[in-house]
C-alpha cells in the first residue's frame, strides 16, 4: 500500500510522460490471490491494464506473474486444484461472474504460449480453427479473408501463403509462434495474453516476434510475462514487476527501468537475483 | 530311477561345494596376500563348475534319448503292408508308446511272466488303470518291453555320467581356490550367459511356435493340398478315423475366416465407440472421486476371464435374446442362441477395458499444451477433444484398434461357447457363425491321432491365426511407438 | 485511497457482444459428455448383470442339502455270507445304497415290503452315498451291526427340489421330482432331518458324472501345480531376461529384435501356445498329456512376456543416480544391479509377476488343447499325473445338461473369481503401498 502510493506520488511529480489522456482501463485486477490446494501462490495483487498497449509482467521465476496472466482469461479455471480470489474485470465486468462464460471471455481474451503449440494440422487449418468453432466466417470466401488477414497482421503472410496445407508443425519455431499469435487474432480477441511468448526462439525470430508485439498494440490490448527485462523495456509501456507472488511495484516501463521506487526491483533490473 | 533323483543328487552336490568353497576361501582371507573376491563368489564359482556342466547333460541327455527310443522302436516295427491291420506306422508307434508306458505300471512279479497275447494281458493293465486301443498287437509285447529296459538303462548311464561330471566340476572348482583367483569375475560372467539365455528365450518360443506349427502344417499340406484349404468354401472335415489317411473330408478355410472376422466386427463395433469414450471422459471429464471408482472397476473387467464371458453368453445372454427374439416376432425366434451377435457383443464387452486402457495412454500422451492452446482460444472442452485431442491421437488409436482386433481374431473361449460350431457363411449376424479358433479346440479336444489331417489341420488353422496377428501386432505396435516418440 | 488513486483512468466500454453460438455449442458439450457417461455406464452395467447373474445363479451350490438317516450298518447286508475276515474286498463291494435306502424307508414310516413306495425312493439319497458308507466301514469295521446317525446327500433333484428351484405349478409328469417325494421331503425339513449344509464337497471331490458329488478338489490341485511351475519358472526367466535387456544390453540389432520379439509375444492369442505346448512338448518331447506340468510350461511361456515388460519398467523406474552411487564406492556392475537396482524395483516385479499369474489362472484356451479336459476323479499326485485346472473345469460343466452342473459351474465360476480376486488386490494393495516417488 505504500509502494503503491509511493509510486502514484512519483507518477504525479514525473507529470504524466506516460499517462496519455485517452488511456483507459481495460483489464483490472482487484485483491487477486491464486491458491493450488492449501498452497497460495499469488497474494492481493492490484494491477490495471489499459487499452492499447503493451503490460509487462516481470520477475523471478516462481514469482507468480504466470499464474497472474491466467487468471485474466481463466485458464487456471483448467487446473483442477487452482482457485482464485479477489476481483478481475474486463471493461468493468467481473470475468469470474457466474453469468460471464468462459468459452466467451478466452474468445475476447486470447493467448498465446510459452512454448509455440500449433495443432498437428495444416497451417490454414490452425488458423481458421478459432474462427470456425466460433462461427466467425458465414462463409469459406470469409474464412479465406480471415486466415489471410491474420497471417498478415502476425507477418506470416509471406512466407506461409504458398504452403497453407502444409502442417504448421513443420514451420520454424519462431514461424510456429507467429502462427500461434495468427491463431490467436483470428479470433478477433480485444486482449492477447502472451506467455513468456519468445523463451523457446532464437535471437533473429525473438527480434520478428517483438516487432510484431509493437505493431499490434494498434488494436489490441497485450499483456506480456517475459523473464527478460531487456525485452520488456523494448516491447512495453507499462511493466509490473512480481516477487513471491506479490506485486512488488508497477508503473511506466521507462520509469520502472531508469528509477524504480522499490529495492527489490532495483536489485532485479541490476541482475542481483532473478 | 528317475531322472529328477539325479538332478536332486547333482543340485546338492553344488550345494556342498559353495559350502566346501566358501569355507576354504575364507580360511585363506588371514593370509599375506589380499583376495582377489571375496569368499562366497568362490562358493559361487564351485557350485557352477558343479551343478551347471551337470544340468545341461541332463537337459541334453534326456531329451536325445527320447528322441533315440522313437527311432529305436521305429526300427523294430514291422513294415507296413497294405493290409497289415494297423494304417499307419506311426499309430503303431504311438499304440507301443502308450503299451510300455501301461506295462511301468505292473510290478516285477506281473512283468516276469508277461502273457504272450494283449487279449491276456489286457485285463492285467486295465485293473492299474490304462487303457489302450484295443487293436494294440501281439508283437508290440516284446518290442515295449524291450525299450522299457532300453529306455532305463539310458537313464541309468546318463544319470551316472551327470554324477561323475558335478563331482569332477566340484574338485576342480574347489582345488581351484586361491587368493588371486578371479572368481567374481568368473561368476559374474556366468551370470551374464545366464541373463542372456533368459533373454533368448522369447525368441525361442517364437521360434517354437513357428516351427512346430510349420512342420505340421506341412505334414498338412502334404495330404490336402494348399489351394484346397486357402481357397476352399466347405468345411466338413469328417470324423477322424484312428489311423484314417483319407482326404475325403473337405478343409475350406473361407467359412472360417469370415466367421472370424465377422464377429471380430461386430466385437470392435461395441467396443471401439465405447472403449473409446469411456477413455475420453476418464482423461478429460472424470473428477477424481470417479477415476477412484470407475478405473478399478474397468481393471476388474479387464481381469475376468474371457470363459466367465463365454459363459454369461451361453447361459445368459444367448437364451435372453432368443426369447426375447421370439416375444417379438410372435413364434420362432430370429436370434439363434449361439449367433454371431451374442458372441461378438459379448467379445466387445470384454475388449471395452483393452480399448479404453490403450486409449487412455495415448491420449494422455497428448500434450497439455495442445488442450491449452485450444482451450485458450475459447473452444469447450468438447470442441477441444474433437477437434485437436482425436486428430493429434489418431495415429495411436488406430495402433489400439488394430491390437484389440488382433485380441478379438485370437480370442477363443467366448467364440467357442456362445458362436456355434456350424461352418456356415451367412450375412446375418443372429445366426451361427463357427470361428477359427473354434474349430483348433474342436479338432484338438478329445482323442486325437497325429497323423491324420483332421488334427494336422489345427496347425495350419493355427499358423494362418498366428500369421494375422501377427502382422497386425506388428504394425500396431510400430504405429503406437512412433506416436509415443513424436511427443517425447 | 491508493484505490481512487489507480481508479482515476477511466474504464473502458465493452464492445457490442459478437454471437458465437454458445447455446448450440454448450448443448454440443452437454451431449457429448453424456455420451462419455453411458459409455462408462454400459461397462460397469454389464459387470453388474454378469457378476449378478453369476452370483445369482452359483450361490446356492455353497450348501448341499443333506439328510440325516439312522443307518443300520446291518451284517446281512453287508456281508451276508461272512466272510469278510478272509475276503476284504467284500466290504468294498457291499451294497451301501440298501442301508440308506432301508433307512430312509424306516424313517419316513415307510414298510420295506410296499414296492411301490420303496420304488419312489429311488433318486431321494445320492448314489455318492455308497463311496461315504464304504469308507466308514472300511476304516472301522467294528461298525457293523451299530446304528448310526449319519448326515448324507440328498439326490441332485431332491437337492434342486429343496433350494426352491424346481416349479411345483408344472404337471407332475414333467419334473423330476414327484409330488410324493416333496411331501416326503417337507416331513424330513419339519422333523429338522434335512437341511442345507455347507458344501465342502464342491471343494474336495474330483469329477464325477453325478452333480452332487462332483467337485473342483482336482482342478485346484492342478491350478495349483501350474501357478508354482508358472512362479518357479516364470518369474527368475522373466527377471533375468528383463535384467539383461534393461541393465546390460547394448542397443544392437539382436536386442531390437529381442525386443519386439517380447511385445509382440503378449499380443499373441493364447491358443496359439496351447499348439505350441501339444506340438514341442507333448508331440516331441514325448511329455503326457493332461499333465500340470505341460500346462505349467505353456502357460510359463505365456505369461513370461507380461512379467518381462512389467520388470523392464519396475528397474527403469529406479533413478540413475542410485546406479551411479553404487558404482561410484567401486561395487562391480554385476552387484550393482543385484544389491540396489534390483531390491528397489522388487515390488513393481512382483505386481506385474501377480497380475501374470492371474492372467495365467483364468486361461482356458492352450489348457483345452494340451488335453487338460480330463474327467480325472483321483487328485494328481505329482504333476506329471492327469490334472484339470479351475477355468477348464469350469468349461466342462457348462458343457453338462442337467441344471445342477449349472450350479456348481456358477459356484465355480464365483471360487474362480475370488481367487482372482485375491490376487488383484494384492497387486494393487502392493503397488499402492511401495509406490515411490523418485
Amino acid at each position: 500500500m505504500n509502494i503503491m502510493s509511493q509510486e502514484k506520488l512519483e507518477e504525479a511529480v514525473s507529470g504524466g510522460m506516460t499517462a496519455k489522456p485517452n488511456e483507459v482501463i481495460k483489464m483490472q485486477g482487484r485483491k487477486v490471490g491464486v491458491f493450488y490446494g492449501d498452497k497460495q501462490a499469488l497474494f492481493d495483487v492490484d494491477l490495471d491494464v489499459r487499452q492499447n498497449q503493451v503490460t509487462a509482467l516481470i520477475g523471478p521465476s516462481g514469482c507468480g506473474k504466470s499464474t497472474f496472466l491466467r487468471c485474466l482469461n481463466r485458464m487456471n479455471d483448467t487446473i483442477d486444484s487452482a482457485r482464485v480470489t479477489g476481483k478481475i474485470t474486463l471493461d468493468g465486468e467481473d470475468v469470474y461472474d457466474p453469468k460471464i462464460d468462459v468459452v466467451e471471455l478466452r474468445a475476447r481474451v486470447g493467448m498465446v504460449f510459452q512454448k509455440p503449440n500449433p495443432f498437428p494440422k495444416s497451417i490454414y487449418e490452425n488458423v481458421a480453427y478459432g474462427p470456425k468453432i466460433h462461427g466467425l466466417a458465414k462463409n469459406k470466401a470469409e474464412l479465406d479473408q480471415i486466415v489471410e488477414s491474420s497471417l498478415k497482421k502476425a507477418a506470416l503472410w509471406n512466407e506461409a501463403k504458398d504452403r497453407l496445407n502444409e502442417p504448421g508443425t513443420g514451420l520454424s519455431g519462431g514461424q510456429q509462434q507467429r502462427l500461434c499469435i495468427a491463431r490467436a487474432i483470428a479470433v478477433s480477441p480485444e486482449v492477447i495474453l502472451m506467455d513468456e511468448p519468445c523463451s523457446a526462439l532464437d535471437p533473429i525470430a525473438t527480434a520478428k516476434v517483438e516487432e510484431l508485439i509493437d505493431e499490434l498494440k494498434q488494436n489490441y490490448t497485450i499483456v506480456i510475462v517475459t523473464h527478460s527485462m531487456q525485452q520488456a523495456a523494448r516491447v512495453s509501456q507499462r511493466t509490473a514487476m512480481f516477487h513471491l507472488g506479490y506485486l512488488v511495484e508497477e508503473g511506466a516501463t521507462d520509469k520502472m527501468f531508469t528509477n524504480p521506487d522499490d529495492k527489490r526491483t532495483q536489485d532485479y533490473i541490476t541482475g542481483r537475483f532473478g | 530311477m528317475p531322472m529328477i533323483y539325479f538332478l536332486a543328487i547333482v543340485l546338492a552336490i553344488g550345494v556342498a561345494a559353495y559350502i566346501i568353497g566358501r569355507g576354504r576361501a575364507a580360511a585363506q582371507t588371514g593370509g599375506a596376500q589380499k583376495q582377489h573376491s571375496r569368499p562366497h563368489y568362490h562358493g559361487w564359482w564351485a557350485f557352477m563348475l558343479a551343478a551347471l556342466p551337470a544340468l545341461l547333460l541332463i537337459i541334453v541327455w534326456s531329451v536325445g534319448s527320447s528322441l533315440y527310443m522313437e527311432r529305436h522302436v521305429e526300427a523294430q516295427l514291422p513294415e507296413q503292408t497294405a493290409d497289415s491291420p494297423i494304417a499307419s506306422r506311426s499309430l503303431a508307434l504311438g499304440m507301443v508308446k502308450s503299451l510300455a508306458n501301461a506295462l511301468r505300471r505292473l510290478d516285477a512279479q506281473a512283468l516276469d511272466n508277461l502273457p504272450a497275447t494283449f487279449a491276456e494281458l489286457q485285463p492285467a493293465l486295465a485293473a492299474k488303470g490304462a487303457a489302450l486301443a484295443p487293436d494294440t498287437q501281439d508283437y508290440m509285447i516284446p518290442i515295449a518291453t524291450e525299450a522299457n529296459s532300453t529306455s532305463d538303462t539310458l537313464r541309468l548311464t546318463g544319470g551316472v555320467l551327470a554324477l561323475a561330471l558335478a563331482l569332477g566340476g566340484a574338485a576342480l572348482g574347489i582345488r581351484s581356490i586361491q587368493p588371486r583367483a578371479r572368481a567374481r569375475n568368473n561368476v559374474e560372467r556366468v551370470v551374464l550367459w545366464g541373463l542372456l539365455g533368459s533373454s533368448m528365450i522369447a525368441i525361442l518360443t517364437t521360434v517354437g511356435i513357428v516351427l512346430s506349427m510349420l512342420f505340421e502344417t506341412f505334414h498338412f499340406f502334404s495330404v490336402v493340398p494348399p489351394a484346397g484349404f486357402f481357397f476352399g468354401t466347405v468345411w466338413d472335415p469328417r470324423f477322424a478315423a484312428a489311423g484314417a489317411t483319407d482326404s475325403a473330408g473337405q478343409f475350406g478355410l473361407i467359412p472360417l475366416l469370415a466367421g472370424t472376422l465377422y464377429i471380430a466386427l461386430v466385437a470392435l463395433l461395441v467396443a471401439v465407440p465405447v472403449g473409446l469414450m469411456s477413455a475420453v471422459y476418464m482423461a478429460e471429464y472424470a473428477s477424481r472421486s470417479v477415476r477412484s471408482v470407475v478405473k478399478p472397476a474397468l481393471e476388474l473387467l479387464a481381469g475376468i476371464p474371457t470363459i466367465v464371458y463365454g459363459i454369461f453368453a451361453l447361459v445368459t445372454l444367448g437364451p435372453f435374446l432368443r426369447d426375447l427374439s421370439a416375444a417379438l416376432a410372435g413364434g420362432s425366434p430370429f436370434i439363434q442362441a449361439q449367433s454371431i451377435f451374442t458372441a461378438g457383443f459379448v467379445m466387445g464387452i470384454m475388449l471395452i477395458p483393452v480399448v479404453s486402457s490403450l486409449s487412455d495412454d495415448i491420449i494422455t500422451a497428448v500434450p497439455r499444451a495442445m488442450r491449452d492452446g485450444s482451450l485458450g482460444l475459447g473452444a469447450t472442452r468438447s470442441e477441444t477433444i474433437k477437434r485437436v485431442i482425436l486428430p493429434a491421437a489418431l495415429p495411436g488409436i488406430v495402433g489400439a484398434i488394430l491390437l484389440t482386433a488382433s485380441r478379438a481374431i485370437g480370442e477363443t473361449m467366448i467364440v467357442v461357447l456362445a458362436a456355434g460350431v456350424a461352418a456356415n457363411l451367412t450375412l446375418n449376424p443372429f445366426e451361427a457363425m463357427t470361428t477359427i479358433t473354434v474349430k483348433i479346440v474342436n479338432q484338438l479336444t478329445g482323442d486325437l491321432e497325429f497323423n491324420s489331417p483332421q488334427t494336422l489341420v489345427a496347425f495350419a488353422l493355427g499358423i494362418t491365426l498366428f500369421a494375422v496377428t501377427l502382422v497386425m501386432n506388428i504394425v500396431a505396435l510400430y504405429i503406437v511407438r512412433k506416436y509415443r516418440e513424436q511427443y517425447e | 485511497m491508493t484505490d481512487a488513486a489507480i481508479g482515476s483512468l477511466p474504464i473502458a466500454s465493452a464492445p457490442p457482444r459478437r454471437d458465437i453460438g454458445l447455446r448450440r455449442r454448450y448443448a454440443a458439450e452437454r451431449r457429448f459428455r453424456w455420451y462419455g457417461l453411458a459409455a462408462i455406464s454400459v461397462g460397469l452395467i454389464f459387470l453388474v448383470v454378469m457378476l449378478a447373474s453369476i452370483i445369482g445363479k452359483g450361490y446356492t451350490s455353497f450348501l448341499q442339502t443333506s439328510i440325516l438317516l439312522p443307518i443300520t450298518f446291518d451284517a446281512q447286508v453287508i456281508d451276508p455270507q461272512d466272510r469278510r475276515d478272509t475276503d476284504p474286498s467284500v466290504l468294498v463291494k457291499a451294497n451301501y445304497p440298501q442301508l440308506a435306502r432301508d433307512a430312509l424307508a424306516q424313517k419316513l414310516g415307510i414298510a420295506l415290503d410296499d414296492k411301490p413306495q420303496i420304488a419312489a425312493l429311488r433318486g431321494f439319497v445320492s448314489d455318492g452315498v455308497r463311496t461315504q458308507l464304504r469308507d466308514m466301514v472300511v476304516a472301522d469295521p467294528s461298525l457293523i451291526g451299530t446304528t448310526r446317525d449319519v448326515w448324507v446327500l440328498a439326490g441332485a433333484n431332491l437337492d434342486s427340489a429343496f433350494k426352491g428351484q424346481i416349479d411345483l405349478e408344472v404337471a407332475e409328469g414333467n419334473r423330476k421330482v414327484s409330488d410324493r417325494q416333496i411331501g416326503w421331503m417337507d416331513q424330513l425339513r419339519a422333523e429338522g432331518a434335512m437341511a442345507g449344509k455347507f458344501n465342502t464337497g464342491l471343494f474336495t471331490y474330483g469329477a464325477s458324472s453325478r452333480p452332487e458329488t462332483s467337485g473342483m478338489g482336482v482342478a485346484i490341485i492342478g491350478s495349483l501345480y501350474m501357478m508354482a511351475i508358472v512362479l518357479l519358472l516364470a518369474l527368475p526367466i522373466g527377471v533375468a531376461a528383463s535384467i539383461y535387456l534393461e541393465e546390460f544390453a547394448k542397443k544392437t540389432r539382436l536386442t531390437d529384435i529381442i525386443e519386439v520379439n517380447i511385445n509382440n509375444l503378449a499380443a499373441v492369442p493364447s491358443i496359439v501356445f496351447g499348439l505350441l505346448g501339444l506340438a514341442v512338448f507333448i508331440n516331441f518331447l514325448g511329455l503326457p498329456r493332461s499333465a500340470a506340468l505341460v500346462g505349467g510350461l505353456v502357460l510359463t511361456l505365456m505369461t513370461l512376456p507380461t512379467i518381462i515388460i512389467a520388470t523392464r519398467a519396475a528397474l527403469a523406474a529406479v533413478p540413475p543416480s542410485i546406479r551411479s552411487a553404487a558404482l561410484g564406492l567401486g561395487a562391480s556392475k554385476t552387484q550393482t544391479v543385484f544389491q540396489h537396482v534390483l531390491p528397489l524395483a522388487t515390488p513393481g516385479i512382483l505386481t506385474g509377476t501377480i497380475i501374470g499369474l492371474a492372467r495365467a489362472l483364468g486361461e482356458t484356451a492352450p489348457l483345452l488343447l494340451i488335453g487338460m479336459v480330463a474327467f480325472v476323479a483321483d487328485y494328481p499326485k505329482t504333476p506329471l499325473d492327469p490334472a484339470t485346472a479351475l477355468p477348464v473345469q469350469i468349461y466342462m460343466w457348462a458343457n453338462e445338461a442337467e441344471r445342477a452342473f449349472v450350479e456348481r459351474m456358477s459356484g465355480a465360476i464365483i471360487i474362480l473369481l475370488v481367487f482372482l480376486m485375491a490376487m488383484n488386490i494384492t497387486a494393487i494393495v502392493l503397488r499402492r503401498r511401495f509406490e515411490r516417488r523418485w
